[in-house]
């Protein structure tokens, strides 16, 4: 029983990080078609700024603020110099299918080397604000400690903070229009080429707060080499795409299912298993379900 | 005309071989070895070309498609002391088949849904080779060919022989390769490519030419993974990193993934970018961790470097401009 | 004010979609384009709106020139486009829909049309404005398209195929609301059309394109007694 309870804790504090990932994915891919590859390597960077905010001023709480608006800023510039330039060079042609695919495989390359030769191989360590001892229930401790739940409860404001800025403001619509249908947004005077980099620049915020998170979930430990970076890169396209890629609600469920179900799978079948299960859920989501759990009638073969 | 044409080409092969037989007289060990490398290289890389640019799809997981060659290659050996010619033959076989597997798969699925599941599949599928006792967890196993053949003479050396293997096997996938792709299935291949609606249309089985497509990539992807871990001697999860598949994917890139005539170009670039790197990195007085980075640096940069402004490749690019030259001569 | 459009000549690659064309559209006047598929209609309008990119030729709007600009700023000028094809976001409501429209003034209250105002023209979208878009039929979104373009009280609305795919009598009553509203509102509109003679009737003038380029211009009524203009595009 208790095995459960802690497989169910572990599960959905892991698969709420996912799905800020999965968030970062959907934001980017509405407001370019494009998946980011070097998502995850954005992530890296900023939890490096996080890092470094952390080495100087000691605190956590500034330095999740300054990974976000660190990523942010990363993401945006991506855009602007960088993917705007793509788009329109590789718009024809036998690898224009391909092409964004292979430049942000490449953007991840770059911001991996780049990462690694200045901040070394080597792990740096962020130690979380509050303890991560396991909370005792009777004679037992849980897997859940202050620091999961601390987790959880930034992951679901941010999650709500971001539905309301969609649902409710005049940016939110900005940003939905330019996602559904460019032309019509650009015929009602929304400057839709600011508006994708604003959706990158979210995007850039929500993956940095995903990798500090990540890093002190797992054992406070970050470097490129690390198991918690990999799995970073492959949770966010999974989750994305187990939701739907162009849902919000989708993306977080997608998370939280990931998470779950690798819980689940080292829990009680085999640990080994980490990086195939989610392989192994990803086909069988493209396969009974391949428009993802929140998705409409949008096909997978784009 | 045509049958003239073929055995044209294969003659070209051959003597291009022989020549690469002189070369490899003439230049010290270190050549020699990389010789061997672009060789492997070369194999590879027209695996992830002929997926790629002749059928439109992208498979970020060709790292795990050789790591398939590399084991099965290995096991073989060890486990059953299988002759070595025999052993290369068993790693196309088992990769082609994993290709099999992820063709059904990749036949449903497009452009970003492949790229992201092959790439879920790079990184998890190395990681299981620890699950397996067989084979040899992270140490991994030994693949040894022996030595060379004591017929060749006595200063005949090991890296010789991989590269009389490795080149041999290249010249010979190359010529293959090119025919499979003058043929009607290379054909169906372009077409469901550039209009996979109309190729349908035309009585193409689309789905059925990528399985296919996935099918001879990924046992050519297999054997080149078996020779790679001869070259190194071993089969580890390590050597077959996600860096890998992103090498290869680079290289491609770079040879132009539209046209198999340009695969030298990669291969030479992937084995040259380490040496360049070390050059680079004394010239500047690089601390050490830049020297580890550089090469993967170069590499990624090339990469998008080539998709901004070669995105066809420099032969194909070379083609068009003169394609267009002869076009303003005729106006 | 005015539209003037000069030698306007807009190209798809090779191909000349507008050749050469000139007219002049006065304020408060409803002008039909019309003219057989591919005669350049709707890429005449979409070069105005700033979608297209003219080759040569002068467009302006008040002054303002239309040809260099993109359309998130053409829109600033009071020129809106309802494109083809039903033009709303089936993923958003019919508010939110609406609300686009007026996204981009600054002082909202003072220079936008509420929505009120646009469910009084349009009772039906009233109804709906909690639905989706996706939800609606043909008329209703052709209504919430040109709604939508209604809020951001425009000086001029560019109408491409207003009736497309619609039921006769939806199309008639599309029609009479495109009249009322140059009528009552002194709003200016440049209509393009298929639908040729449902077009010349409501229209004070009317274009008649051919192959890119003006075939006929004049009066409404001088084009629907036009025996040529009746044999080519009337039907009788």
């Amino acid at each position: 029983m208790i095995q459960l309870i802690n497989t169910l804790l572990i599960g959905i504090t892991a698969g709420s990080i996912y799905a800020l990932m999965a968030i970062a994915i959907v934001l980017v891919w509405r407001s370019t078609r494009v998946i980011n590859f070097a998502q995850a390597g954005m992530a890296l960077l900023s939890t490096y700024f996080g890092y470094e905010a952390m080495v100087h001023l000691n605190s956590f709480w500034i330095a999740l603020p300054v990974a976000m608006i660190g990523g942010a800023a990363v993401a945006a510039f991506i855009e602007l110099v960088f993917m705007r330039f793509l788009l329109k060079r590789s718009a024809h042609g036998a690898i224009s299918g391909v092409a964004p695919i292979i430049a942000t495989l490449g953007l991840l390359g770059v911001i991996r080397s780049l990462t690694s030769s200045i901040w070394g191989g080597q792990d740096v360590r962020i130690v979380g604000p509050v303890s991560n001892v396991g909370y005792s229930l009777g004679a037992n401790t849980l897997a859940f400690s202050p620091l999961k739940l601390l987790i959880l409860v930034t992951v679901i404001v941010l999650v709500l903070l971001l539905s309301l800025l969609f649902q409710k403001s005049n940016m939110g619509l900005s940003l939905r229009a330019s996602a559904f249908s460019p032309e019509i947004a650009r015929l009602s005077g929304i400057r839709v080429n600011g508006v994708r980099t604003l959706g990158w620049s979210l995007a850039g915020a929500s993956g940095a707060v995903a990798g500090m998170f990540q890093t002190v979930n797992g054992n406070g430990s970050f470097s490129p080499d690390s198991i918690e970076f990999s799995l970073l890169l492959v949770s966010g396209f999974i989750a994305a795409v187990i939701g739907g890629l162009d849902s919000l609600v989708g993306a977080v469920i997608g998370g939280l299912v990931l998470g779950l179900v690798i819980s689940f799978v080292l829990m009680y079948i085999n640990s080994s298993l980490f990086f195939i299960a989610p392989f192994v859920i990803l086909l069988i989501v493209l396969f009974v379900r391949p428009q993802g759990i929140i998705g409409a009638k949008a096909a997978r073969r784009a | 005309m045509h049958r003239f044409q073929k055995s044209n080409k294969l003659l070209l092969f051959i003597a291009f071989g022989f020549i690469l037989f002189l070369l490899s007289n003439r230049v010290d060990e270190l050549r020699v070895y990389q010789g061997a490398s672009i060789a492997v290289y070369v194999i590879a890389i027209s695996s992830i070309i002929l997926l790629t640019g002749y059928s439109g799809q992208v498979s970020l997981g060709h790292g795990a498609l050789l790591a398939i060659g590399a084991y099965s290659a290995a096991v073989a050996r060890n486990e059953f002391n299988v002759p070595v010619v025999l052993c290369f033959f068993i790693a196309v076989l088992a990769a082609a088949f994993g290709g099999v597997l992820l063709g059904v798969a990749a036949a449903r699925l497009t452009g970003p849904y492949l790229a992201g599941a092959t790439l879920a599949l790079a990184i998890g599928l190395p990681s299981l080779a620890n699950q397996f006792t067989i084979l040899g967890g992270e140490q991994g196993l030994i693949f040894d060919v022996g030595f060379p053949p004591l017929s060749l003479g006595e200063d005949f050396t090991q890296y010789k022989w991989f590269f009389w293997i490795s080149a041999l096997a290249a010249l010979i996938s190359m010529w293959l390769l090119s025919n499979v792709l003058r043929s009607r299935f290379g054909q169906n291949w372009r077409a469901g490519r550039s209009h996979e609606v109309a190729a349908q249309l035309a009585g193409i089985n689309t789905g059925r030419s990528k399985i296919l497509a996935f099918t001879i990539s990924a046992g050519v992807a297999g054997l080149s993974g078996a020779l790679l871990s001869m070259t190194i001697g071993t089969v580890s999860p390590s050597a077959f990193p996600l860096a890998l598949s992103f090498s290869l994917l680079t290289g491609a890139v770079l040879s132009g993934v539209t046209t198999l005539s340009g695969v030298m170009i990669g291969a030479v670039t992937l084995v040259a970018i380490p040496e360049i790197a070390d050059v680079i990195a004394n010239r500047i007085g690089a601390s050490e961790r830049i020297t580890t980075n550089l090469p993967g640096l170069i590499v990624s940069t090339l990469l998008i470097i080539t998709v901004l402004f070669v995105p066809h490749g420099p032969v194909e690019q070379h083609r068009s401009r003169k394609a267009k030259k002869l076009l303003q001569k005729k106006n | 004010m005015s539209l003037e459009v000069s030698q306007l000549t807009v190209h798809h690659g090779a191909i000349c979609a507008v050749n050469d064309v000139s007219f002049s559209v006065k304020k408060g006047e409803l002008v039909a384009v019309i003219g057989s598929n591919g005669a350049g209609k709707t890429t005449l309008l979409r070069t105005l709106s700033g979608l297209n990119k003219a080759t040569h030729g002068s467009a302006t709007w008040n002054g303002h020139n239309l040809l260099h600009s993109k359309p998130e700023r053409i829109v600033r000028h009071g020129v809106s486009h309802v494109s083809e094809g039903k033009a709303v976001i089936p993923e958003l409501t019919v508010s939110e829909n609406l609300e686009l429209g007026a996204i981009w003034r600054k002082n909202k209250k003072e220079s936008s049309a509420s929505k009120a105002e646009i469910t009084a023209i349009f009772p039906r979208l009233g109804e709906r404005l909690k639905q989706r878009a996706d939800t609606l039929s043909g008329g209703e979104r052709q209504m919430l398209a040109i709604g939508r373009a209604l809020m951001s009280k425009p000086e001029i609305l560019l109408l491409d195929e207003p009736s497309l795919g619609l039921a006769p009598l939806v199309v008639e009553q599309i029609f009479q609301t495109i009249r009322d509203l140059a009528t009552s509102m002194g709003l200016t509109v440049v209509l393009v059309e298929q639908n040729a003679m449902g077009a010349l009737k409501i229209a004070d003038n009317g274009i008649v394109l051919n192959l890119g380029k003006v075939a006929v211009t004049g009066t409404a009524q001088s084009l629907i007694a036009d025996p040529q203009v009746r044999a080519a595009y009337l039907g009788y």
